[in-house]
């Protein structure tokens, strides 16, 4: 019996001269190698920002006010402030209006044109670069002093982030209400509830953690937003003076603080930088923790 | 295509269906059925997949509402009303018409809330301790859940959940349960408990059961309705119809239908 074959040693041992093997070798070490490459940004930044901006790390940062061009030492409390302030005007604005669109379109739409409107203009909403949501806002509210005559405030940088959040907001709650069982939303509907009660009670404390879960990755994106900031909310040296005056945020100082020509504002930069990056990290990784919350 | 209408029983009607057709879209599923189901008693549907037994039993408390382009023309009458016409909210007719499914599907709340969910939506104003364990009791599943009452119904096995579900529906005290197919998704010992259990709640209310299983409804019920599937003439697939509805024990030893004979006897089906 002939056989086209090779004829093998009969040994079960790995040869590795064999081509197929070498070329395995070869293939796994490239794709180690462009992955290697692929997380080397993430981790130099990360690196960067933490030597340069940890050492700065004071408690004089986090309660003092930024020095005047030529002056040492101070600190980003005003910045801290804001940022927390825009980013909790921008939340309480989307979460609301995002969670009742999700609402919406999951529960209420019947897949009609005014739905697929939304949801697609939704995802081109999403995908909208930020800083045309701050000219919008600038055209819309700074420019026309609708707030009390004022031009640039608080709140005209909370509403430029409450629209770039708005997208995810929808979107999770959108995608988190499909994923409650259909079972469930009949149970309830089969012992007399109404829509309302049925979509209050039950399918949305169902969906509550991917809803959260987007909740929360959309503020850590707003948090570290600065191009919408820098002309709505412009910049302060000042500690905040309520929601309809310019406010300092964290990522406009970045931004401003970095370019200029004096070392101690530059140090000010990269320590914001670092308070920043350990925000949105804290930020990602108590989502995540929702997420495996959820799964138990 | 058979549309007679049936002799009616000497008991009275809970649920009647007149001349009704249901569609899908542009697809009808059921045509032209006509029945009296009556009350206080337990009433099976039967037939092959597809002949629209689970669509008739959705309709009797609307829950095809819930389903996009589901349409019903006919009448289905309940206490003296069309519960299809216009004025009717059927949310009032999901309170006196209840539902127990196929699949179990408690509430990811506490056994208690599970139970307490309903009655505090219809406005339940009396001792909810009480109601709750009154419940349970019925659906013969106090026993096992009296010491875990804030647990999550969600920990019970599936018949546990199934019963939890049931004690669900009648917490709100209906007048007619519609179960969809309630043990097929169970083992046979929880299967076992749940029509003995539907034995005893036929004293206190009038049960449709929708089933795969012939022994089972012969087991749980009065009277049997048996739909079939035919196509049609110019129609996109195939059209459900009641073929027969009478006292189980004539449907499944004496039939007036052919089909009727055939699916009983196991030739098809």
């Amino acid at each position: 019996m002939t056989t086209t074959f090779p004829a093998s040693s009969k040994s079960l041992h790995f040869n590795p001269s064999l081509k197929r093997n070498r070329l395995d070798q070869f293939l796994t070490g490239l794709a180690g190698v462009f992955s290697t490459i692929a997380v080397l940004p993430l981790i130099l930044v990360l690196l960067y920002v933490l030597i340069q901006g940890g050492r700065l790390i004071s408690i004089g940062l986090f309660t003092q006010l930024p020095p005047a061009p030529g002056l040492d030492g101070g600190g980003i409390g005003n910045a801290l402030i804001g940022t927390v302030v825009v980013t909790l005007i921008a939340s309480l604005i989307a979460i609301p209006v995002g969670v009742g669109g999700g609402v919406f379109l999951a529960e209420y739409s019947s897949g009609g044109w005014f739905a697929q409107f939304i949801r697609v203009g939704n995802d081109i909403l999403a995908g909208v670069p930020s800083i045309i949501a701050g000219i919008f806002v600038y055209g819309a509210i700074v420019a026309t002093r609708v707030f009390f005559g004022q031009s640039y405030t608080a709140a005209a940088g909370g509403l430029a982030l409450a629209v770039l959040m708005l997208p995810t907001v929808i979107k999770t709650t959108d995608e988190g209400l499909k994923l409650v069982p259909r079972e469930l939303t009949w149970g309830a509907i089969g012992v007399g509830a109404s829509k309302f009660v049925t979509v209050t009670r039950i399918t949305l404390p169902s969906a509550f953690t991917p809803i959260a879960t987007g909740v929360v990755l959309a503020i850590a994106r707003a948090a570290g937003e600065t191009a919408p900031l820098i002309f709505t909310a412009l910049f302060s040296p000042f500690w905040p003076e309520g929601l309809f005056n310019p406010i300092a945020t964290m990522s406009v100082l970045i931004f401003n603080f970095a370019i200029m020509p004096f070392e101690p504002q530059n140090e000010l930069a990269w320590a914001a930088s670092f308070v920043l990056v350990v925000m949105i990290l804290a930020a990602n990784l108590f989502a995540r923790w929702l997420r495996r919350f959820a799964a138990k | 295509m058979t549309s007679t209408k049936q002799a009616t029983p000497a008991t009275n009607t809970c649920l009647a269906l007149e001349n009704v057709s249901i569609s899908y879209g542009s697809f009808e599923a059921v045509r032209n059925v006509h029945m009296d189901i009556p009350a206080g008693k337990v009433t099976a549907f039967i037939g092959p997949s597809g002949c629209g037994k689970s669509t008739v039993l959705r309709a009797l408390n609307r829950m095809n509402d819930l389903i996009e382009g589901c349409t019903l023309k006919g009448r289905v009458v309940f206490d003296a009303q069309n519960i299809y016409a216009k004025e009717v909210d059927p949310v009032e007719v999901r309170r006196r018409i209840g539902m127990v499914f196929q699949k179990p599907n408690p509430f990811p709340k506490s056994i208690y809330e599970n139970i307490a969910f309903g009655a505090r939506i219809n406005g339940y104003k009396g001792d909810m301790d009480e109601l709750v364990e009154r419940s349970l009791r019925k659906a013969f599943i106090w026993d096992e859940t009296k010491d875990k009452l804030k647990e999550s119904g969600n920990a019970l096995s599936g018949g546990q959940q199934q019963r939890l579900c049931i004690a669900r529906a009648i917490a709100v005290e209906p007048e007619v349960i519609l179960m969809d197919e309630p043990c097929s998704a169970l083992d046979p010992i929880s299967t076992l408990k749940i029509e003995e259990l539907m034995h005893e709640l036929k004293k206190t209310f009038s049960i449709v059961i929708v089933t795969h299983n012939m022994q089972q409804a012969v087991r749980v019920s009065d009277q049997t309705a048996f739909f079939n599937a035919e196509a049609v003439e110019g129609g996109s697939g195939k059209v459900g119809y009641l073929v027969e509805f009478n006292e189980t024990e004539r449907i499944f030893n004496a039939p007036v239908q052919q089909a009727t004979q055939d699916y009983v006897t196991g030739r098809f089906g």
